[in-house]
């Protein structure tokens, strides 16, 4: 296990100084996430046009993993569409729980994350942000759990 | 003494090199490293007696227990009725008719909850508990509070994790049925005045329940001593086995309880008309129990009284104020919980760095703390803070442990900055 492998970088950036952090006013959606097991929260607010995200932003309180992932994931989908932002996650996915995953180029930043398949524990710290994502783009404010 | 005994003095005498020998997961790899065990607030490590006690039962001995005249269902039933007079003689019950085997802490205030908080309880009664208690002593009361119609009340606690004993003093009324605390906090350590809180809660006509998860595998504990009418702890705290737990009960009340669950063991005779169910406390142990268990657990007891168990709350203080004076150095760290009265457990928090974080870092180093909310989401919430890091000593933990801490903590410091 090697722990600059989980803790690049990147990640200790984004959790120091996470991006689009705040709640975007006005919004079309949002959604929360909870990680029961570790307490993590988050909420991610999105403004759409048509299909596309305009803007987005999250505020939260989490572990270092679970602020940076939601931080990077604000930058990488940006003014992408609905059909774009599912495709990266499942990319994102596998990158986080499939061991011959290799990062593509398509991933940029998000790529750092790939050091936290060695820590299974931490997959869903990850991941949590993500699942809110795609309850919010569903418009549910229904609370999310990774569980 | 009854509670948990103010700091005794150093014992020379405990070699917890000794004791760790007896333990051999301890000498287990982590990650490359050795392992520093300190989570024995969640669980404690099983010590070779523990180990062989529960192989021989189940390679000599196993059959079921109460049901047959054959010579292994005589010898099993042995065994396990000679472990409820072993548990008996550790917490000085009156009769090991007041010993009912349960899974855990958990399903001992269950049934608690469900024997007698059902069938005594009703609208305008109340429950009281405190700030500091873990999710198995609050959920169950909320059940029987919206089974029965009865109010949950809250003691506070202070911002040492001090409960506010005047508060609770208050709180006490003649509608006040049943008062549920725990011993020692898990999420704090603190040590909780519990036979101060038993005079005062009989003075009104309640009922004690104490939740001794994490006061047993530290203190000498009597229940008589104590005055409480229910005591409940899990024998996976105290160096035993997992899915086995005692819940003492006076038998006064037990008597006077109906059944929890129904089934074989727990009846005298069945008919289709009436059924009369068994005596104290098979009234309560419905279904094959867990055998091996119980005698692990027994043979646990005997482990702690032969370490003894001053001698182990002693060396632990020790480990606890070496810990607590060292943590404080390094940069960022709060210790959430600073109760005059400790027992065991070291909860704390570094600027910076989440818990979680914290928690994956000293796995790297082979550390095992526990972090999270510790099953007592609302201390969280009264402090504030999503989670803590939490370490916990045990019998077989040494300074070198702390040191291991200590210094993995520092790596934690680095990475975050
Ligand atoms: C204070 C306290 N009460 C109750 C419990 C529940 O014990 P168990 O899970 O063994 O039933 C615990 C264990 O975490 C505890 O620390």
């Amino acid at each position: 296990m090697d722990l600059k492998e989980l803790y690049r970088d990147v990640i200790l950036d984004h959790n120091r100084q996470p991006r689009n952090f705040g709640p975007l006013v006005p919004s079309d959606a949002h959604a929360e996430g909870h990680n029961p097991l570790c307490g993590d929260r988050l909420t991610v607010w999105l403004r759409m046009s048509g299909d596309r995200i305009e803007d987005i932003r999250f505020e939260g309180k989490g572990c270092a993993i679970s602020t940076a992932s939601a931080s990077l994931m604000t930058e990488a989908v940006k003014g992408k569409d609905k059909a774009t932002v599912m495709a990266l996650y499942g990319t994102i996915h596998a990158l986080l729980t499939r061991q011959d995953a290799v990062p593509d180029a398509s991933l940029g930043k998000l790529a750092a994350l790939s050091g936290v398949r060695e820590f299974p524990a931490r997959v869903k710290c990850a991941s949590l942000c993500w699942h809110t994502l795609g309850a919010a783009l569903e418009r549910s404010a229904d609370p999310v759990t990774t569980e | 003494m009854s509670a948990i005994a103010p700091l005794p003095t150093p014992s020379i005498a405990y070699d917890a090199e000794r004791v760790r020998r007896d333990f051999p997961i301890l000498e287990r790899l982590v990650n490359g490293r050795p392992l520093v065990y300190l989570d024995s607030a969640a669980s404690g490590q099983r010590p070779l007696p523990v180990l062989r006690a529960v192989e021989h039962y189940e390679t000599h001995c196993h059959a079921n227990v109460h049901r047959g005249v054959h010579a292994l269902s005589q010898a099993a039933t042995e065994a396990f009725e000679g472990a409820r007079e072993r548990v008996r003689r550790f917490i000085n019950a009156g009769s090991s008719r007041e010993i009912v085997f349960v899974r855990g802490t958990t399903e001992a205030i269950n049934l608690v909850a469900q024997s007698f908080g059902r069938a005594r309880l009703g609208r305008g009664d109340e429950i009281l508990i405190t700030a500091l208690e873990h999710h198995a002593n609050i959920v169950p009361w909320q059940m029987l509070c919206e089974q029965t119609g009865s109010t949950l009340k809250v003691a506070p606690i202070d911002r040492r994790g001090e409960l506010e004993l005047d508060r609770l003093l208050e709180l006490l009324s003649p509608r006040t049925r049943l008062v549920a605390v725990a011993h020692v906090s898990n999420a704090l350590g603190t040590v909780l005045p519990v036979k101060r809180i038993a005079d005062a809660a009989h003075a009104v006509g309640a009922v004690v329940l104490i939740d001794g998860a994490q006061a047993i595998p530290h203190s000498r504990v009597d229940v008589r001593e104590l005055g409480c009418d229910f005591y409940a702890f899990s024998g996976h705290k105290l160096y035993g086995p997992t899915g086995i737990g005692v819940l003492y009960a006076r038998e006064e009340l037990l008597a006077a309880m109906p059944p929890w669950q129904g089934g074989g063991d727990m009846i005298r005779t069945v008919s289709f008309e009436k059924t009369t169910y068994n005596d104290l406390p098979w009234k309560f142990e419905a279904g094959t129990p867990n055998i091996s268990g119980a005698v692990g657990l027994a043979a646990a007891m005997d482990y702690i009284e032969s370490l003894g168990v001053e001698a182990i709350a002693a060396h632990e203080q020790r480990l606890l104020k070496l810990a607590s004076a060292e943590v404080t150095r390094i940069g960022g760290v709060e210790i959430i919980g600073t109760a005059a009265h400790k027992a065991s457990v070291l909860s704390f928090t570094m600027q910076g760095c989440h818990p979680h974080d914290l928690g994956t870092i000293l796995d790297a180093e082979g550390v095992a703390i526990r972090t999270g909310h510790h099953c007592a989401m609302p201390v969280m919430t009264f402090f504030d803070i999503p989670a803590t890091a939490r370490a916990s000593f045990g019998c077989y933990n040494t300074e070198e442990d702390v040191e291991a801490l200590i210094a993995a903590l520092g790596k934690a410091r680095e990475v975050f900055g």
